[in-house]
């Protein structure tokens, strides 16, 4: 934290936060945006530090122990640093049985990192997502918002290999 | 398009849409499903090509429409094709070759190849209410459902009729909550309505949660504007003025498609202000949820729509009564308000001509697992497991019978073939310890281990609970440690009893929906295939077990192909050997090996 | 309220129609058993997570069980409490909650003052039925005033509710979901790195050993021993109205002087009072309010005795620090003055005084760490003990207290005025300075020192007092929730007071966080008792006004000069620090 880019993305986050008119909102308005302030923090920032954390509490007037404990209910929520793609294997009841787990470890195996951690070269981070509802192609990966369905063993490198 | 002062405007703008360019030449539409499945099967691709032929051969009398998903899956990308007057006919797995060659066919106005047409049993089961337009407009045109008469319904609610008929009309009608509880929708406008807790607030909630369920999604992306209609309907009937969309996060498509909706209705004048002149104020504003499978319950759902963490409350008070900030508040499903619009528009007693009478209608369902047909139909309530298994799923992919049927998700329970002339209604699914659920069918072949179904929906629910109250945070775990050591082979002798009295106080004492509901694949595995637990226990997880002849095995790698968790290797040519540790004893392979080189044990 | 028609177990009544069943309950004397259920002080607050799932009922034709907590009684309802499916259920949660609970009560500082332990207990239940993985949390001890042990947490949110909803002070949330699920602060820091103000009332409704006071016993006794050491003890105004229950004395009994003689048979080398600190506080705040309201001073001026007010105030509201009486607290003034003045009359190296507080609260553990609180060159105030640890050593050291003989304190730092015993009480510091500055600004005696219009427990309360024809106009809060409103007004230039009392502990002093463990429904009454026993413990003193204290006027005379003057500003006032608000 600290570098300019990161003081361009706090000053995004707070042309943000004030293009939501909260002057003279009570409490219960300010909190009613935190869920949406944080989706776009983690999209400026990749995830939610504590610096970031702090900022949010304090441009919404909420207590920091309520913006984590929001940040710390939702799954979509970051607060480690991910890599500068996300590939995300879908957990569905479908992907599941068709093999989402062996696709898993495959990557796993391949990249070096287990499920929830990140590249050392900060490429990619492995995580899983809720079902995505595209079960007639499981098993689905998303990396990046591109979905990839019907996916086998022998085309991962290759996905992978698109993602540089 | 500029504002629409009055429902006159609204009238005569549909009138010039049905008019429609390009009149006299027997008009041609070509629909080319571009929700998230088609889309990642290369949709676009598809649309690109035909487009460019379409464009080179000058075919004005065709117009191609990006549309939403038709529902078959397993067939994507998929394209439809409507010559005016005569019955659709659909094509699955089409390629951008295949596209072009539509196109010539099209130009030369000779007979479509290979086709699935509307007579086919997959269709012909089908009564299409909440999926009336997905696949048959582009969900980013307003002007597509415009011609289809959208939003004529509210102009005539608005100016026709009072909110009490409204309601009444939906009581009448009998429609129940398509989420998954199944609560009379009129009735909960009725209270709403009744409610003096003002401003009052109606929610669609689109944040359709359950591994396998995605009807929600295909409609938000095939036809937003139904949804949006339903919801001023609903706000004119009960008195809110404002309505919120709750939709996971992991729908980017189906938010684009809805934000894009709701700025062309805001600049039609079809929501804010006066509506049509009316005197009638709704807005409606998208929230996103952030991935917690709780918020699909109501008050989890309206915690984090005020921007808390998505724990459940205790009910009542019912949201009606106290729901976002303390105000009266409607939470209805996406595909509940999916069925609002016909329902207004043609009576109840129409809705009520399909499906049953405790069950008035049509229920979408997300058919996947091991069957043919892959995919979303929508049926009338009433008809049977079977029905939907072999006519519109058209049987198990192997050609096995089928062993049983998952419904309504990680809160639902399995159901055994021997109960599948069972007609679908709320009651019959429970009474079989099922739910209805919000719509997934999961089918189980013959091969399937039921404790290890039971084994994933738990963890599925051990991972999404909250965490708030007792039963839920703890019991689910040690439901799922039990079933754990079951299926490691170190279960105890105490423990099915175990599983049966923790699961039964779990679902007695849960706080919330997701709770009550968590011990339903356990209890309903254990009800009807006790006998797999029993074998766990006395034999551990290895019960069966297949195990390649080196001796038989030509190295063919058909068995490879089909494992569904690639647990076999072995190099072309040379013996294969099977990963016992992953193996998760489908017996997939053991149907596919022609040299009798899989033995089972 | 309209009455309702229902049956509890066969048993017809009326109760009224907001009533939940456990309240109804309650009326038919029937005993729903509860765990996170708390309802705080005159339900002002009220903890309805119905969370636990223990106190569920059966209502016939309900689909599944009801908890009587949360579920509000219908007309012509049926409910049945104790059926075999009721029992299961409840047995079962609490098997449950056991599961996931370390089973080594002989180790729990909590034993004793356990719900989980007294219910798992009262259904005498197979504690090991469902045995599996347990969440582990390191402990935290990383502060002087609270022991957090999240093993022992059992997710009530009880805590949460006390600290957030009653306090105000912001610092728990539920943190993460699902079997990880847990309470504690943001980014899960220790609480010395957040907002905490140390108050305890966490601690308080613990049902559990997860909140904990933090013990100073094991220092205490090792400095007794200590040869090298004079140790002496002072004790606050508000344990002498509450340590009899530690000992199963009623609510309401003051024990000054059976405590006196306990705390010399334990060891202690002079037994004084806090007080005497309190009557010095008195004559240095009067004094400074005085000076404020003839000088133009910044108004209203708040009390600053209660630490857990003065950390709210440096981290909520920054801007306001000027606001507050610069007068150290009590226990501060006393340890100042033994380490300099009295250090001085015995001729004792104030290096070797140890100074030992018995407090009702947690808070003054950390406050006597604050490094500034070191006139002499010497931390003020070495250890602190509460109400609590103080009833534990007795018993460790065998005193059969309820039959010990009377004893007096010490002087001369154990002698006090009425108005001294009142600061256990909320709106006390405030009618002890009102009795002083009213004389002093009339320069005539009063004929009553009662001032009945600034008494009462009720969380928010506001006065005008006439002083020489003056309208004073006061205002005293308890419950940092409650100081919030007055601060808020102040902040926003709208405060009408110029006097204003603030504790942040319902009832004042006498509810702390030190103080012996209540069960929250009686603890309205027993505070109430409690704050009786102080107004006659005040009613029975000589001197009712801590100006008159003779020994605070030699000390004055012998050693400080002027009263608000240089060494007494030295000594005895202290400046605030802005702090980070999380």
């Amino acid at each position: 934290m600290g570098t300019d880019t990161d003081h361009k993305k706090f000053q995004e986050l707070e042309a943000m936060i004030d293009g939501l008119a909260l002057a003279g909102k009570d409490t219960e308005g300010r909190r009613a945006v935190l869920i949406q302030v944080l989706h776009k923090a983690q999209e400026l920032f990749g995830y939610l530090p504590e610096e970031v954390q702090k900022f949010v509490a304090g441009k919404l007037a909420l207590h920091l122990s309520e913006v984590y404990g929001v940040v710390s209910f939702y799954h979509l929520f970051k607060t480690k640093r991910s890599g500068k793609y996300c590939i995300e294997f879908c957990m569905g009841t479908a992907c599941y049985v068709r093999g989402a787990t062996k696709l898993i470890e495959q990557a796993e195996q391949a990249l070096g990192v287990k499920l929830g951690e990140t590249t050392p070269d900060g490429r990619f981070t492995l995580g899983q997502l809720r079902c995505v509802g595209a079960c007639s192609l499981a098993p689905v990966i998303q990396i990046a918002g591109k979905t990839f369905g019907r996916v086998t063993a022998e085309q991962l490198p290759g996905i992978l290999a698109e993602f540089k | 398009m500029s504002r629409l002062a009055t429902r006159y405007d609204l009238t005569a703008l549909a009138r010039k849409l049905a008019a429609g360019p390009g009149a006299g030449a027997p008009p041609v539409q070509v629909f080319v499903g571009m929700s998230t499945c088609g889309l990642a099967s290369g949709a676009g691709a598809v649309y690109e090509a035909m487009a460019k032929a379409l464009a080179a051969r000058k075919l004005a009398n065709v117009t191609l429409v990006k549309a939403g998903c038709v529902g078959l899956c397993y067939a994507e990308p998929t394209v439809e094709v409507q010559v005016a007057g005569q019955p659709i006919v659909t094509l699955g797995n089409v390629t951008p070759e295949r596209g072009e060659e539509l196109v010539a066919e099209l130009a030369a106005g000779g007979k479509i190849a290979g086709a699935i047409s509307e007579g086919d049993a997959i269709f012909k089961k089908q009564v299409r209410i909440a999926l009336r337009h997905c696949g048959r407009l582009d969900p980013e045109k307003v002007e597509d459902y415009l011609r289809d008469g959208g939003y004529q319904t509210l102009a005539k609610a608005l100016f026709d009729q009072k909110p009490e008929e409204l309601i009444q009309t939906m009581k009448d009608s009998g429609l129940r909550g398509r989420g998954g509880a199944g609560f009379p929708t009129g009735l909960k406008w009725e209270a709403a309505r009744k409610a003096a807790n003002t401003p009052k607030y109606i929610v669609c909630n689109a944040d359709e949660g359950d591994p396998g369920a995605f009807m929600d999604r295909s409609v938000l992306e095939g036809d937003p504007h139904c949804v949006l209609e339903a919801m001023a309907l609903a706000g004119y009937a009960i008195g809110a003025r404002f309505g919120y969309i709750y939709c996971r996060a992991e729908y980017p498509l189906a938010v684009k498609r809805l934000e894009i909706a709701i700025g062309q209705a805001r600049q039609l004048g079809l929501l804010g202000a006066n509506i049509l002149g009316s005197g009638f104020d709704f807005d409606i504003e998208v929230k996103l949820g952030a991935g917690a499978f709780v918020c699909g319950e109501e008050t989890s759902l309206i915690h984090s729509i005020e921007g808390k963490r998505g724990e459940p409350t205790v009910k009542p008070p019912f949201p009606a009564e106290s729901g976002l900030w303390g105000k009266s508040t409607t939470v209805n499903n996406v595909e509940t308000l999916a069925c609002v619009v016909p329902i207004l528009e043609k009576g109840a007693a129409w809705f009520r001509g399909i499906g049953t009478p405790k069950c008035p209608g049509t229920k979408v369902f997300a058919l996947a697992g091991d069957v043919k047909n892959v995919g979303l139909a929508e049926v009338p309530m009433g008809i049977t497991i079977h029905e939907v298994l072999e006519e519109i799923g058209g049987g198990s992919r192997d050609g096995k019978p089928i062993k049983a049927v998952q419904t309504g998700g990680p809160s639902g329970g399995c159901i055994p073939a021997s109960k599948f002339d069972t007609p679908i209604e709320y009651e019959t699914l429970a009474s079989l310890g099922s739910i209805m659920g919000s719509g997934g069918l999961i089918v189980m072949g013959a091969d399937t281990s039921m404790v290890k179904i039971a084994h994933f929906y738990l963890q599925f629910t051990c991972d999404e609970s909250c965490g708030k109250c007792t039963p839920c945070r703890v019991g689910n775990k040690r439901l799922l440690e039990i079933l754990d050591r079951l299926l490691k082979g170190e279960g105890k002798p105490e423990d099915l009893e175990k599983l049966q009295e923790l699961g039964n106080v779990i679902k007695d004492t849960a706080l919330c929906g997701l709770g009550q509901t968590s011990p339903n694949p356990v209890l309903s595995t254990l009800h009807w295939f006790r006998g797999e637990y029993e074998e766990c226990l006395k034999k551990g997880p290895k019960a069966v077990t297949y195990r390649i002849v080196a001796e038989k095995c030509v190295g063919c790698r058909a068995c490879a192909k089909v494992c569904p968790v690639s647990c076999i290797d072995g190099k072309l040519k040379k013996p294969h050997v099977i990963r016992q540790e992953e193996c998760i004893h489908c017996g997939a392979c053991f149907s596919a090996c022609k040299f009798d080189a899989i033995v089972r044990e | 309220m309209p009455l309702v028609n229902i049956t509890i177990d066969g048993i017809r009544m009326q109760v009224p129609q907001d009533s939940t069943i456990l309240e109804a309950a309650r009326k038919a004397n029937i005993k729903i058993p509860t765990l996170c259920h708390l309802e705080l002080h005159n339900r002002e607050t009220v903890n309805r997570v119905a969370s636990c799932r223990i106190c569920v009922v059966e209502i016939p034709g309900r689909r599944n069980l009801a908890p009587a907590c949360a579920t509000k009684v219908a007309p012509n309802m049926e409910i049945r409490t104790c059926t075999p499916r009721v029992l299961t259920a409840r047995r079962t949660n609490m098997q449950l909650l056991l599961s996931n609970h370390p089973k080594d009560c002989l180790n729990c500082y909590a034993s004793g003052n356990c719900e989980l332990q007294d219910l798992a207990n009262q259904m005498h239940t197979d504690t090991n039925r469902y045995e599996g993985t347990s969440s582990e949390f390191a402990i935290e001890t990383s502060n002087q005033s609270i022991v957090r042990d999240l093993n022992k947490c059992i997710r009530c949110r009880r805590c949460e509710t006390a600290c957030n909803e009653m306090q105000t002070v912001g610092v728990l949330s539920g943190v993460g979901r699902g079997f990880d699920m847990v309470v504690g602060p943001a980014l899960h820091k220790p609480l010395a790195e957040t907002q905490c103000v140390f108050c305890g009332q966490c601690v308080k409704v613990c049902p559990t050993g997860a909140l904990m006071g933090k013990s100073h016993i094991e220092e205490v006794w090792k400095a007794i021993a200590d040869p090298e050491k004079v140790v002496i003890v002072q004790t606050a105004p508000a344990v002498r109205a509450a340590l009899g229950e530690e000992f199963g004395l009623e609510p309401g009994h003051s024990v000054t002087k059976k405590m006196v003689t306990a705390l010399r048979r334990l060891g202690f080398d002079h037994v004084f009072d806090t007080n005497f600190g309190a009557d010095l506080t008195i004559v240095e705040e009067a004094t400074e309010f005085i000076h404020r309201l003839q000088h133009g001073g910044r108004l209203p001026m708040l009390t600053s005795c209660c630490p857990a007010w003065v950390k709210f105030f440096e981290h909520q509201f920054q801007d306001l620090l000027d606001v507050p009486s610069s007068c150290k607290s009590p226990q501060q003034m006393f340890g100042a003055i033994a380490k300099t003045y009295w250090a001085q009359k015995m001729q004792i190296d104030p290096a070797k005084i140890v100074v030992v507080s018995v407090m009702p609260c947690l808070s003054k553990k950390y406050e006597a760490s604050r490094g500034e609180l070191s006139a002499s060159g010497h931390q003020d105030v070495d250890f602190v003990l509460s109400t609590r640890e103080m009833g534990r050593m007795l018993k460790e050291a065998g005193l059969d207290f309820l039959s010990l003989p009377d004893g007096e304190f010490d002087h001369p730092l154990g002698y006090s005025t009425g108005g001294a015993d009142i600061f256990a009480v909320s709106g006390g510091v405030l009618e002890a300075a009102l009795r002083m500055a009213a004389e002093v600004i009339t320069g005539q005696e009063l004929e009553n020192v009662d001032f009945e219009e600034v008494r009462g427990l009720r969380g928010l309360r506001h006065a005008h007092v006439e002083i020489a024809g003056k309208t004073v106009n006061v205002a005293i809060a308890c419950g940092l929730g409650n100081a919030r409103k007055l601060l808020e007004e102040v902040r926003a230039g709208k405060s009408e007071y110029h006097l204003i009392e603030i504790m942040a502990c319902p009832g004042g002093c006498i509810g702390g966080g030190g103080q012996p463990f209540v069960d929250s429904k009686k603890e309205p009454e027993v505070i109430a008792k409690r704050a009786a026993a102080i107004y006659a413990e005040d009613a029975g003193k000589e001197i009712r006004s801590s100006h008159k204290n003779p020994y605070i006027q030699e000390l004055y005379q012998e050693f400080l000069g002027e009263a608000y003057g240089e060494k007494a500003h030295q000594l005895l006032h202290t400046h605030y620090t802005g702090r980070e608000k999380l």
